[in-house]
């Protein structure tokens, strides 16, 4: 069996709440991802999987902050690094891409520029190269005329076109991993298979691991080989993609499934309830090792 | 983009005071210093002497022009300087936050507890009369507000998407600053920039009416209004030209400004996406 490429071993971080006391918000998360291999992470909000990908990238905000555990990329602890070599890191190894693509961009210069700063910054090229290569890299996403659409700004773009872009902006120095956190939930459905299919094709091409965080099922079950299930700062289960969905192991895992609908289930089984989980995340006191998700499997909720 | 009417007055009067001092050797019919003729003083105004001469003869039209060159250097210089010290420093504070943040506000509420004309006259009474001081003086007085909507956009930039999305792409803080940040507060920065060029002019007039700014006997409409108290009743066109020049630029600059916030400050956002 070849090195995991990331492998995050017993990730513990919390929110400093001041005279030393911390709120945890990850509980000793591990898991593995090998080179080349999509990982789906799902959970609901506040389950801890954006903060998981933010300490990847090295990007937690004060208060939060990592307390226990460790970050291997490539064999090397990235909790280790200096400010420095992380920076180079990001972006450049490691990439990710966003939920917004509205919003991801920055409004005041043309894409073109914005992707070739990418290959300035990481890879020292000139500006007139740079120019050249981020015209191919519009190309790759599958941009219709790359040359013209490198001069608009981001405002002449529609979101799926934006989100290409920042895909090309991602994929531009050949990342060894690529986050990308919900990157279709703000786009309508039909772009969204195209952008997902991208992706895939994408990170096939260039050996790309994908690390992808959504709460859609539907969507982790057609990219994803491996997926984690997060609850409340836990990984609850890990498995392959479809022995995931044939056999849930975990109460949790058991209700996200039961809570999606299914086509044509009403006519095989007749008329089916939904199952709901419990909308609001329980309150995280009362959340405890040996009750950890009884306050929240009520009655009906049961699949 | 719609401009109203006050923006394009303030314009044109802007554009008349500049087009005055580029063009004053060309224009202006005298000298406004070696044409002092004591047999041709406090004349009003005629055919010859526009704006009428004053005590030593000389043609105020024509000092009214070489003094626009002044009020203009004057007014871009020491905003240019204050935009430069206002802006790093905000932006920077509200980038970084932390101590640097805590000791660039206290100094921004240090500076505006300061009345800035007296904060100028003490810089000049240290480093002596003339232009170059004059715009040391007044560069770094009224740096505190653009410093303070520097740091307030910047903090609100601070949280959007595209800043987010610089950083994972590997931005250091210097590149963020400087192509996300900074071109995204250009507007409200421009507009602190042509309100403040109206104030600088005003405290030309005050710096240099007290002595300490440009020494006679180079024109400066504040100079030419100390030089003309004694003559208020005989000849008072000698005070009211310079007075009006220093009224309807100052005015030029505040519409220019007042123009410009209007049409980028409130709708910038919508408009631009």
């Amino acid at each position: 069996m070849t090195a995991p490429l990331l492998d995050i071993r017993d990730l513990k971080l919390g929110v400093a709440t001041g005279r030393g006391a911390t709120l945890p918000v990850l509980k000793g998360v591990s898991f593995q991802i090998m080179p080349g291999e999509a990982y789906g992470l799902v959970g609901e909000s506040g389950s801890g999987k954006s903060v998981t990908s933010l300490a990847v990238m090295g990007l937690l905000k004060k208060p939060l902050a990592v307390s226990g555990g460790e970050i291997l990329f490539k064999g090397q602890n990235l909790l280790s690094l200096s400010k420095r070599e992380m920076r180079r890191m990001r972006g450049n190894r490691v990439a990710m891409i966003f939920q917004e693509p509205m919003t991801a961009l920055n409004p005041l210069s043309t894409v073109g520029r914005q992707i070739a700063e990418m290959f300035v910054l990481h890879q020292g090229k000139s500006w007139r190269e740079a120019h050249r290569l981020a015209i191919e890299a519009l190309a790759r996403v599958r941009v219709p005329n790359p040359d013209r659409r490198a001069r608009n700004f981001p405002h002449q773009m529609s979101g799926g076109l934006r989100q290409r872009v920042m895909i090309a902006m991602a994929l531009a120095c050949n990342p060894d991993l690529l986050i990308a956190d919900e990157p279709t939930t703000a786009l309508d459905v039909t772009v969204q298979a195209e952008v997902l299919r991208l992706i895939q094709e994408l990170c096939a091409e260039q050996g790309t691991a994908v690390l992808f965080i959504s709460h859609d099922l539907g969507v982790i079950a057609s990219i994803c080989q491996r997926v984690g299930v997060m609850y409340a700062g836990c990984l609850v289960e890990e498995n392959e993609t479809r022995a995931l969905f044939d056999d849930p192991r975990h109460e949790y895992t058991r209700g996200l499934l039961g809570a999606l609908p299914r086509l044509g289930s009403r006519s095989a089984h007749g008329r089916q309830r939904l199952v709901d989980i419990d909308s609001i995340i329980a309150d995280r006191s009362k959340l405890t090792e040996t009750r950890f998700i009884a306050p929240r499997a009520a009655e009906g909720s049961r699949p | 983009m719609r401009l109203g009417f006050n923006f394009w007055l303030g314009a044109g009067l802007t554009v008349l005071v500049i087009l005055a001092g580029v063009l004053a050797p060309f224009i202006a019919p005298f000298d406004p210093v070696l044409d002092a003729d004591l047999m041709s003083s406090e004349l009003p105004p005629d055919a010859t002497f526009w704006f009428g001469t004053d005590g030593q003869g000389r043609d105020v039209y024509s000092r009214i022009l070489y003094g626009a060159q002044i009020s203009l250097t004057v007014g871009i210089v020491s905003q240019v300087i204050n935009s430069i010290i206002g802006v790093t420093l905000g932006m920077t504070a509200g980038y970084w936050g932390g101590w640097w943040d805590d000791l660039v506000n206290g100094l921004t509420n240090v500076m505006l507890a300061i009345p800035s004309l007296i904060f100028a006259l003490a810089v000049m009474a240290v480093l002596g009369p003339g232009l170059p001081s004059l715009l040391i003086a007044l560069g770094l007085t009224n740096w505190s507000w653009t410093c303070r909507i520097a740091r307030s956009s910047t903090l609100s930039l601070k949280s959007q998407g595209y800043v987010q999305a610089a950083q994972t792409l590997g931005y250091g803080d210097l590149r963020i600053m400087f192509t996300q940040i900074l071109p995204n507060m250009m507007g409200p920065i421009l507009v602190m920039a042509t309100l403040g060029m109206g104030s600088a002019v005003l405290s030309e007039a005050a710096l240099s009416f007290l002595g300490l700014g440009i020494q006679p006997p180079f024109p400066s409409w504040g100079s030419m209004l100390t030089d003309a108290r004694q003559l208020i009743q005989l000849a008072p066109w000698v005070a009211i030209f310079p007075g009006l020049a220093i009224f309807l630029s100052v005015l030029g600059f505040n519409l220019l400004g007042d123009g410009l916030r209007d049409s980028l400050d409130p709708h910038m956002r919508t408009r631009r996406s």
